[in-house]
């Protein structure tokens, strides 16, 4: 037996290599082949990514018995994913906030084609949605399905595969934009080869991810592996719908999208809506159902409800998507439809919040002890006032005002900055030390300093959409006493400049406290003694190092 | 009676229960739209962009534009009178991909077609606070300064064939011969192109007299079509709008 396990691997060694070969293969056709240079330059990018996979290969396993050795949890794709995420953090906050302020300065676009608002935004949104919480996603679902399983992870290289995959998709994705290679599809700009790309990288996530619940030690499947299942196929579905397109050529990186106007408007709304329903939603409420009962060492609020929500959330979720077309030239009655759904909406989503809060039942004084808990909760709190948030502004009435308007980007950023990114801080920082078997973080006054630094930078950020939003909204429809339009377009631009002053120093807050996470990251992992140990919970350090609880 | 327990302890039944649920919402809303004949109504003087407009469009994609601008007048009282007619589905029949757009950062763009010179749109490209002083606008300069690409115009407007853009053999036959004639007033080679495309703006949109077509003669060109195919003239909401 043991000598067909050494074959099996020595063959799945084989086969990587291989594929790293025809990677090599064809980014040397891509790169050399071809008259576009972006698509040139992603050629290269391929070649390099295959040879640095084939010497990662080479270099661990061939002619290394111990490598052959797979026992225990399989930790090293989710300590790539969780250095990644950090990354993408920093970077995804740090572009956000150069483009909030070349909203208040234009002149910080430098009048150059690579740093220009329009380049540079899709790139903000892709870098926090795709790289920091897909990163966050794949490393946290990769951990969550070992645990609650008790099974190792599935596939020899697989993960690694998908990790480092989905980074090269992201490299792909995000110089693209820069070198003005785009679908212009809201949240799936990415070109057909990165997309493509995206869809090999993602079928091979959801067979690791089935490969190991088949390979469960218990009976069961854990709720939070539910929500992540409907993440990895929900997304599979709706990517590869709204990416259906006709390449120019197949060396050159424009295509057109098969679908035109109303159509197409509603597929990548559909996508769009449900990017945010289950790349944003789902996923992240996979991460809820493990971190929070973990953490606050509390069991799950209610079981029933963790049932009833996960089917009603991602049934209705679907349906949500014509509420960003309001009033538009969609057929109304699908605009009433996706109203209805959006508004029934809001009972699932609190059955999530009710389920993720509840749970710190008797535990309630973590909140005040504990600042990975109070991001865990905070975040929480925050997904519940958005999805209230939410239905209401799908209503068509409350819709004509805040269509088109910041009131969108505040809410869309008390979801993303509240909710995803709290939620992934406080998993981060369960992590470290768990991962690199730590007896803590290196300092949970810092995690202390970076929960208030960012609530303030949040707080700062929705409410100068609000009101931005709100007013613009007002102004654009105002009439004079004479029945004439009151304001021209830039007068309502300028009346904006305040707000973006407020949203950019928000912004530059919550980066800031980015950037405490990473260095407190960084000296956790270095394996620096943690400065407050005594103040930590026992919970904080790695599992074989907790010490037991006195009798 | 079939459980819970059953799915929670098989995964293929969880994902495929997973894959009904989630499918069906994208089936109701979507796929009527594209066998019900009232989503596009019919109207008279929709047709494919000229070449060189639709070179314009993909510059308009690729410096994100509609990260900040529209396309979509809605059907409200105050969008009607800052923009003009509401947008018909029809109008937008034969943009891949859709540029209705999320965002007024800056005003909506589906009539701005005809609204301001092409001078006005030069300097605006080049510099925005030189003729709208409060604009927070980015610059576009290298747009004057680049020539068009041409490299693969026939091949992009087969491919838009390919996905359902009514272009005829003739009109790909010529697209090069038609993209420089835009730039070439009362040339013969004009008249030809606004015989296969009615109501298109023959200018040097640029304003250089070099007769090189450079994006911003593209882009200029795309943006004073928009809007103008329709003629609201004419154009009944009541009844049937093949007039």
């Amino acid at each position: 037996m043991a000598n067909t396990a050494v074959e099996r691997r020595a063959f799945s060694d084989v086969v990587a290599v291989l594929g790293c070969g025809l990677g090599i293969l064809l980014g040397l056709f891509l790169a050399a082949g071809t008259s576009d240079s972006v698509m040139s330059f992603h050629g290269a990018l391929l070649v390099l990514a295959g040879v640095a996979g084939a010497i990662f290969i080479l270099r661990d396993s061939f002619g290394k018995e111990d490598a052959f050795a797979e026992e225990g949890y399989f930790d090293g794709p989710v300590k790539v994913a969780l250095i990644a995420a950090v990354f993408w953090a920093v970077a995804a906050f740090l572009i956000g906030d150069l483009v909030a302020w070349q909203l208040a300065f234009p002149a910080l676009n430098f009048d150059l084609p690579w740093t220009s608002f329009g380049r540079m935004r899709p790139l903000h949104t892709s870098a926090a949605i795709f790289a920091f919480g897909g990163s966050v996603l794949i490393g946290t679902s990769f951990y969550v399905v070992q645990r609650t399983c008790h099974a190792r992870l599935a596939g020899r290289w697989a993960p690694y595969f998908v990790i480092w995959g989905y980074q090269l998709f992201i490299l792909l994705a995000g110089t693209g934009y820069l070198l003005g290679v785009t679908q212009s599809k809201e949240y799936a700009e990415p070109e057909w080869y990165a997309d493509l790309w995206l869809t090999i990288v993602w079928v091979v996530y959801l067979l690791v991810f089935l490969g190991t619940i088949a390979r469960r030690r218990e009976p069961h499947i854990y709720v939070a592996n539910w929500f992540y299942l409907a993440f990895i196929v929900t997304i599979a579905m709706l990517h590869i719908v709204n990416n259906l397109a006709l390449p120019v050529s197949l060396t050159g990186t424009k295509s057109y999208i098969v679908f035109s106007g109303v159509q197409d408007a509603m597929t990548q709304w559909w996508y769009g809506h449900n990017a945010v329903g289950f790349f944003l939603t789902a996923g992240f409420l996979g991460i809820m159902y493990y971190f929070i009962p973990k953490r606050a060492e509390r069991p799950v609020y209610s079981y029933r409800l963790s049932i009833i929500h996960f089917w009603s959330l991602i049934f209705i979720y679907i349906w949500a998507g014509p509420h960003h077309l309001h009033y538009t030239a969609l057929p109304d009655w699908v605009q009433t439809l996706g109203m209805t759904f959006s508004v029934m909406l809001w009972m699932p989503s609190w059955g999530g919040m009710i389920n993720g809060l509840m749970t710190l039942s008797g535990a309630w004084d973590k909140l005040r002890t504990d600042p990975v808990v109070r991001f865990l909760v905070v975040s929480v709190a925050f997904y519940g006032m958005s999805t209230f948030e939410g239905p209401l502004m799908s209503i068509k009435a409350v819709n004509s005002l805040s269509h088109y308007t910041d009131w969108t980007i505040g809410h869309v950023h008390s979801g993303a900055l509240g909710w995803n990114a709290m939620v992934s801080f406080g998993a981060i920082y369960c992590l470290a030390p768990w991962l690199w078997g730590r007896r803590g973080l290196y300092s949970l006054r810092l995690v202390e300093w970076h929960f208030w630094i960012s609530t303030v930078g949040i707080l700062l950020y929705i409410t100068a959409m609000w009101v931005s939003g709100i007013l613009q909204g007002l102004m654009w429809r105002a009439y004079d006493s004479l029945g004439f339009l009151q304001y021209s377009f830039v007068e309502t631009v300028e009346a904006m400049k305040p707000f973006y002053l407020i949203r950019a120093t928000g912004g530059l807050l919550f980066l800031i406290g980015s950037l405490i996470m990473a260095y407190n990251i960084w000296r956790t992992i270095r394996g620096d003694e943690p400065v407050d140990a005594m103040e930590q919970p026992r919970i904080a350090a790695a599992p074989e190092l907790r010490p037991v609880p006195a009798e | 009676m079939l459980k819970h327990e059953t799915l929670e302890k098989n995964s293929i039944l969880l994902l495929i229960g997973i894959l009904i649920v989630v499918s069906i919402g994208g089936i109701v809303q979507i796929s009527p739209l594209f066998w019900i004949d009232s989503t596009i109504e019919k109207v008279q003087g929709v047709r494919p962009y000229t070449p060189l407009e639709q070179a314009g469009r993909d510059i308009y994609i690729r410096e994100g534009c509609y990260t900040c601008h529209s396309q979509m007048v809605r059907t409200l009282r105050d969008e009607v009178e800052r923009y003009g007619h509401y947008s018909l589905a029809a109008e937008s029949m034969y943009d891949h991909p859709f540029q209705w757009g999320s965002k007024r950062t800056g005003p909506d763009l589906a009539r701005v077609g005809g609204k301001y010179s092409d001078q006005w749109h030069v300097e605006h490209m080049i510099n925005p606070r030189s003729v709208v002083p409060e604009s927070i606008m980015p610059a576009y300069p290298w747009l004057a300064e680049r020539k068009l690409d041409t490299g693969n115009l026939a091949e992009r407007l087969k491919t838009l064939r390919a996905v359902g853009v009514p272009y005829t053999d003739e009109m790909i036959e010529k697209a090069e011969a038609d993209l420089k004639a835009q730039i070439d007033p009362d040339s013969r080679a004009a008249r030809e192109l606004l015989q296969r495309y009615p109501k298109a703006k023959v200018a040097n949109f640029d304003g250089k007299a070099d007769g090189e077509v450079t994006e911003l003669d593209a882009l200029i060109a795309y943006l004073q079509v928009l809007g103008t195919l329709v003629d609201f003239t004419s154009f009944d909401a009541s009844g049937p709008n093949l007039r």
